[in-house]
């Protein structure tokens, strides 16, 4: 009995993991390059539950059977890997916010270089790539250019709106955000989490996160305009 | 008289099928979809949305490795028989224990295999103590392991250099510490395991949905906590441990210990410790496959408590000791 449950539980796993694969849900939590993965182990698990199943179907009666494997009764902890398998059916969690944004530090990295802005007017940069130009290249690469940057608002401790942006090494679990304060031409009344298109250019100022003393520049908005949360939420 | 009798089986029978696994999970799916709606309000906080996802990203990022470490494990079980490394050791000990150690560098076990496996080498005559080396190595230094350890840590590939290293040595050490002063009778025999009669597709499909079950369910134990110290825990606390080097290694080492996450997947869970050295982590790394509680239970079953109460404690000491070491050179 409690291997067809674990059978049950294996199945519905394996078709939770492919519906997070087959929908974008999965970009919530690891990097693209996983789908492959992922949809290969949602395959293997039915296929062992199937198996289970299968070979359940055909054991011979209880007295015939062999008695279990010492050390190897059938573990409780297995049960909960039914709460993933919940969570991921019921809730699906979003993609980490502003509360994440706020606990952390400000994970601003210098680059090896920097390299000629892209055509283009306005161009798209990452907030990573804006924060990175404006901290450690003293905006020089930005000079004259106005820049587009996609990011969710959050709020400073005493209510300045920031643009933040989340950057994965691996999964969300390292999840680490990077900030630009903005400037100019705010909108009025924005609230944390809502996504935000920002065109604006280079300023000077900046200021220092309080939690980790990372810089933190600005951007002179000249247009914000409310944007759907883009397919991947995070940066790499 | 005999109808109490009749009505008590009848009980027990009753009670016996309202615990039927089966049931009670289909009635806690239908609870929770029946559910829903409360079930998504209650959960909607910011700082339970926030430990969700974190939990469900570890879970997701590392069941892939999980799965296919197990899934080779059982093949390589199945397909390749004990007396295979039997043969293939060299005869003497202190030879055999590094040889045994680099195989685990080859064959992906994941530990929960690897347990048996050793077992299995002792019983066909490998010596304990390079049987001991296989044990502790496998699950720390195999292909799938280091793999998931480099996709853990795309900034810091040293990362995967100083976990092969370290690990391998704290294999050969115990080893050749087994060999010298270990003593044939703190290790209970292994009795046989008891597959005989089922087909090969039996016992790969019951051991792979064994171990996915069994270590699948460890690593949402090591989730959560992941989760725990990235969305609840209040920042200065992790940082105040974290800054203390020695504080902060034996911190991770105990977590280790205490979490007993499956080693495919435990890369992913340090790489979400980030308040914590690299040293730290690679502690974590180094002590998690080698000595935790699931390991130790399953060594006790294995060899006997007399084997698993002296051994459990010095690889716990001689892998801190090594990470550390390693760390303060390669990291």
């Amino acid at each position: 009995m409690i291997r067809q449950a674990h059978a049950i539980l294996m199945l519905l796993l394996g078709v939770t993991v492919l519906r997070t694969a087959f929908t974008d849900v999965y970009l919530r939590y690891v990097k693209e390059g996983l789908r492959p993965l992922l949809i290969g182990v949602g395959v293997v698990l039915i296929v062992a539950a199937a198996a289970t199943f299968w070979y359940e179907w055909r054991r011979p009666a209880p007295e015939n059977q062999p008695p279990p494997q010492e050390g190897h009764r059938e573990p409780r902890v297995s049960w909960l890997l039914a709460v993933p398998v919940l969570a991921l059916i019921l809730v699906a969690p979003p993609a980490l916010g502003a509360y994440t944004v706020d606990r952390a530090g400000s994970a601003i990295q210098q680059p090896a270089g920097f390299p000629a802005l892209a055509a283009g007017d306005p161009v798209p940069l990452t907030v990573g790539d804006y924060a990175a130009r404006a901290v450690y290249d003293h905006g020089r690469s930005l000079a004259g250019r106005t820049v587009k940057v996609t990011g969710f608002v959050t709020l400073g401790k005493g209510g300045e709106p920031m643009l933040a942006r989340l950057t994965l090494s691996c999964c969300a679990g390292d999840a680490q955000p990077i900030k630009v304060g903005l400037e100019g031409k705010v909108p009025a009344g924005l609230r944390p989490n809502a996504w935000l298109e920002v065109t604006g250019a280079f300023s000077a100022r900046r200021t220092a996160d309080p939690i980790n003393r990372a810089p933190i520049p600005y951007l002179a908005v000249t247009e914000a305009k409310p944007v759907p949360e883009p397919r991947n939420p995070y940066e790499s | 008289m005999e109808t109490v009798k009749a009505a008590e089986s009848r009980a027990g029978e009753r009670e016996a099928r309202f615990r039927d696994p089966r049931l009670i999970l289909t009635a806690l799916l239908a609870l929770a979809v029946a559910a829903q709606e409360p079930i998504r309000g209650l959960l909607g906080g910011a700082v339970i949305q926030a430990w969700l996802t974190v939990f469900v990203a570890v879970v997701i990022q590392a069941l892939p490795f999980l799965v296919m470490g197990v899934l080779l494990s059982a093949i390589i079980a199945v397909f390749v028989p004990p007396s295979f490394f039997a043969r293939a050791l060299p005869k003497r000990p202190a030879l055999a224990v590094p040889v045994a150690g680099a195989a685990g560098a080859v064959l992906p076990g994941c530990e929960c295999a690897s347990v048996p496996v050793a077992g299995a080498l002792v019983r066909r005559g490998v010596t304990p103590a390079a049987a001991l080396a296989f044990l502790l190595s496998a699950p720390a230094i195999n292909p799938i392991v280091l793999t998931a350890t480099a996709v853990a840590f795309p900034r810091n590939p040293e990362m995967v250099a100083a976990r092969f290293v370290a690990s391998l040595f704290v294999a050969c050490a115990m080893g050749w510490l087994w060999q010298r002063w270990g003593r044939a009778d703190w290790l209970r025999p292994p009795g046989r395991p008891h597959t005989d009669g089922l087909t090969k597709g039996a016992v790969l499909w019951g051991s792979v949905r064994h171990d996915v079950m069994h270590a699948g369910g460890f690593l949402v134990v090591g989730a959560a906590a992941a989760a725990t110290l990235k969305a609840f825990v209040p920042a200065q606390w992790l940082d105040a441990v974290a800054g203390n080097p020695v504080v902060s290694v034996l911190a991770l080492a105990a977590l280790a210990v205490a979490l007993s996450i499956c080693s495919e997947a435990d890369a992913f869970v340090a790489a979400a410790l980030s308040q914590f050295s690299l040293t730290a982590r690679l502690a974590f790394l180094v002590v998690g496959p080698m000595v935790d509680l699931k390991l130790f239970a399953m060594q006790a079953a294995t060899f006997g408590r007399g084997f698993a109460v002296r051994f459990a404690p010095a690889t716990f000491a001689v892998a801190v000791l090594v990470s550390t070491a390693v760390g303060a050179v390669l990291l």
